[in-house]
């Protein structure tokens, strides 16, 4: 009877079975990484809005404040973009025709609203309420990052669970002082960061807020 | 073995003969292309039923608050004791030194791993959203929370993923042997080529019959525990919630002896039809027939001190919920349940008492076949009439499965006969080198 295989198949079949681990190893590495690469998370990617308008400039440049526009951000669970009219409180005055502001003027005769595209997104089954956030000091800067150094919006983190739960499971460090939530370049803290400490720990005292029942599921996912 | 004399050897031959020809010509193959296509129209119907269900969700079923289980976890618990009985025939009584195993662990085990898949599926189904079954296992995902620990679904998870992986290996470290035989009698290029990758190179030398012996006898050590282990975890499901009728200290052993009885059912269905489909009398003898009903008879009477430590629990007890429980099982609106699962479970068994009954293939079938009924009617009963009412009156209501309940407990019928039968079709169904063993002990016996 002549032989079924050669005298290598052995260790042709082991070199098989080890290059199946690699592959298992391997892609279980690779979707780890895709999970956390920018790719996935939208980290740093700018979105194609209707009109390229830019953080760095009115933030940045002119100083105006985060709730000039986003209104609601004090109040109601979504911060909320600004109808046209806030656009033109500025610009009925100034830039009056500039041709990238055309669709903003468009959208002022014709009353439909300029479509923007939504950067800091989270899913449909997470309930997120800026209101509380504010009024406890957790400042913009904390998940939109450095919008004045952005002249396209882009996403800063990862809004991964895992993040949320970060600050969920320590709120203490994050906190400020309620007037400034909305400063991107607050740094008073920044050289006595006992002070920042100290500050958080009695925050979190007086607000009666309970790290270790901020991480249950039904407080986000209701 | 090198004294054995040349008789023997022919005898020898004729059993590895006996055992290697089916896979390779198969000796009925219409019956079998019947059964066959019967499988696969149950398998197009799981499809169906699963289909539906992943894109409708478990609104699809009848369960709902306070049923919140229903049929997919009653499937799961009787799937998952038919299971164990395969482990139990195989390893156990490996360790045991039990010969008269060697006819029956290799389907029994084959058995145990379709069976195993087919639990598996339904508490995946059962969540609502079945295909995030994966966080249930501890990985650094970017959620950066665990898994709750504390959840009777964690516990299936690990349960049922270590009993599958130490079945498969169980499983597959037995039939490697045989494979190497079904390959050197192999004719067609493809057989060979099959049979030659399976056997994973195994050359029958000293060297691997001996790291063979301690793989095999290793991983038995691993499997038998974990019979026991696995189907406490599942009546644990139940135990350890604060439900009447559930929570009882004697459901880990009810549970496991319950678990053994319906395996020892079913492998004794398959083994009657085995035999008698594949003309394999001379191996899957009577006194196989025989052993499996006292067995089935013996882990029957056991289940049945579980039936009735249950209700003496609850009488000693006293507690008025668990009475009203035990009132709702005895002439509740399911008392058809209870008394058809102790009916079908107990009644026929005692026929088992005769061994004119026992070695007789038809009529331990049917009595197996009872009991894989009752023993399915009393996991229903044991979920619904517990849950049906509820502590509170106000939420008490009726569980009635959906059709499509019923099309996927059917269709998953055909999801461990498909599998099963092209084992039957393609593998070595008994394991004739262990058999070749005992004949050979009994030989030197004999001249010693």
């Amino acid at each position: 009877m002549p032989q079924i295989f050669t005298a290598s198949a052995d260790t042709r079949l082991r070199a098989g079975m080890l290059l199946l681990v690699l592959a298992v190893l391997g892609a279980g590495l690779f979707i780890g990484g895709y999970m956390d690469s920018s790719y996935a998370t939208l980290v740093g990617w700018t979105r194609s809005q209707p009109v390229p308008f830019s953080h760095q400039h009115h933030v940045g440049g002119l100083g105006i404040d985060c709730r000039y526009c986003h209104t609601g951000v004090e109040t109601s669970a979504e911060a909320g973009l600004p109808p046209t009219h806030v656009c033109m409180t500025c610009h009925s005055q100034i830039w009056t025709g500039a041709p990238m502001l055309a669709p903003v003027r468009a959208s002022l005769a014709t009353g439909k609203p300029l479509h923007w595209n939504r950067v800091a997104r989270v899913p449909d089954y997470v309930y997120f309420n800026h209101s509380i956030h504010v009024a406890r000091g957790v400042p913009c800067v904390t998940c939109h990052g450095r919008v004045d150094k952005m002249p396209l919006m882009r996403r800063a983190h990862p809004f991964q669970m895992g993040w949320c739960l970060d600050c969920h499971r320590d709120p203490g460090p994050h906190l400020r002082p309620p007037d400034q939530v909305t400063r991107m370049d607050w740094s008073d803290w920044d050289e006595h960061p006992q002070d920042h400490k100290l500050y958080g720990e009695l925050m979190v005292k007086a607000y009666g807020i309970e790290p270790s029942k901020l991480d249950d599921c039904n407080v986000c996912h209701r | 073995m090198s004294d054995v004399a040349g008789p023997s050897r022919d005898r020898f031959a004729a059993v590895t003969e006996e055992v290697t020809s089916i896979p390779l010509r198969y000796p009925e193959p219409r019956g079998w292309w019947i059964l066959f296509a019967f499988a696969l129209l149950l398998l197009m119907v799981f499809v169906v039923s699963a289909g539906a269900l992943l894109r409708y969700g478990v609104g699809m079923w009848g369960n709902n608050i306070p049923v919140n289980w229903g049929l997919a976890i009653s499937n799961y618990i009787w799937f998952l004791g038919i299971g164990h009985a395969g482990t139990l025939i195989s390893a156990m009584l490996l360790l045991l030194g039990a010969h008269w195993r060697n006819a029956l662990n290799r389907f029994a085990e084959a058995m145990t791993l379709f069976a195993v898949v087919c639990a598996g599926l339904y508490p995946i189904l059962h969540l609502g959203r079945p295909w995030l079954f994966y966080w249930m296992a501890p990985y650094p995902s970017t959620m950066t929370v665990w898994p709750q620990f504390k959840s009777p679904l964690t516990w299936d998870f690990f349960a049922v993923l270590t009993y599958l992986t130490v079945s498969v290996l169980f499983w597959y470290i037995g039939i490697v042997p045989d494979l190497a035989a079904t390959r050197d009698r192999a004719r067609t290029r493809r057989q060979q080529v099959f049979y030659g990758l399976a056997a994973l190179g195994w050359r029958g030398s000293a060297r691997h019959w001996a790291r063979w012996g301690q793989a095999y006898r290793l991983t038995a050590a691993i499997a038998v525990p974990l019979v026991v282990s696995v189907h406490s975890e599942i009546s644990l499901l139940f135990a350890a919630g604060p439900i009447p009728g559930w929570s009882s200290t004697v459901f880990p052993p009810y549970f496991v002896l319950g678990a053994a009885f319906s395996g020892f059912a079913v492998v004794a269905m398959i083994a009657v039809v085995l035999r008698h489909a594949l003309g394999l009398q001379d191996l899957v003898r009577e006194r196989h027939l025989d052993l499996l009903g006292i067995f089935l008879l013996a882990t029957g009477l056991m289940t049945a001190y579980g039936y009735w430590a249950e209700v003496f629990d609850v009488l000693y007890a006293g507690e008025k919920q668990e009475l009203g429980t035990l009132q709702d099982r005895l002439v509740g609106a399911y008392a058809w349940s209870y008394w058809g699962a102790v009916v079908a479970n107990f009644v026929p068994l005692q026929l088992l008492w005769f061994r004119s009954i026992r070695v007789r293939p038809l009529p331990l079938f049917l009595i197996a076949l009872s009991v894989t009924i009752g023993m399915w009617l009393e996991r229903y009963m044991l979920l619904v009439t517990s849950l049906y009412r509820d502590w509170l009156v106000s939420s008490w209501a009726e569980y009635h499965a959906s059709v499509w309940e019923w099309g996927l407990f059917a269709g998953m019928l055909g999801v461990f006969l498909a599998p099963f039968l092209l084992f039957v079709r393609f593998l070595p169904v008994i394991s004739s080198f262990e058999i070749k063993e005992v004949m050979a002990e009994d030989e030197e016996e004999r001249h010693a």
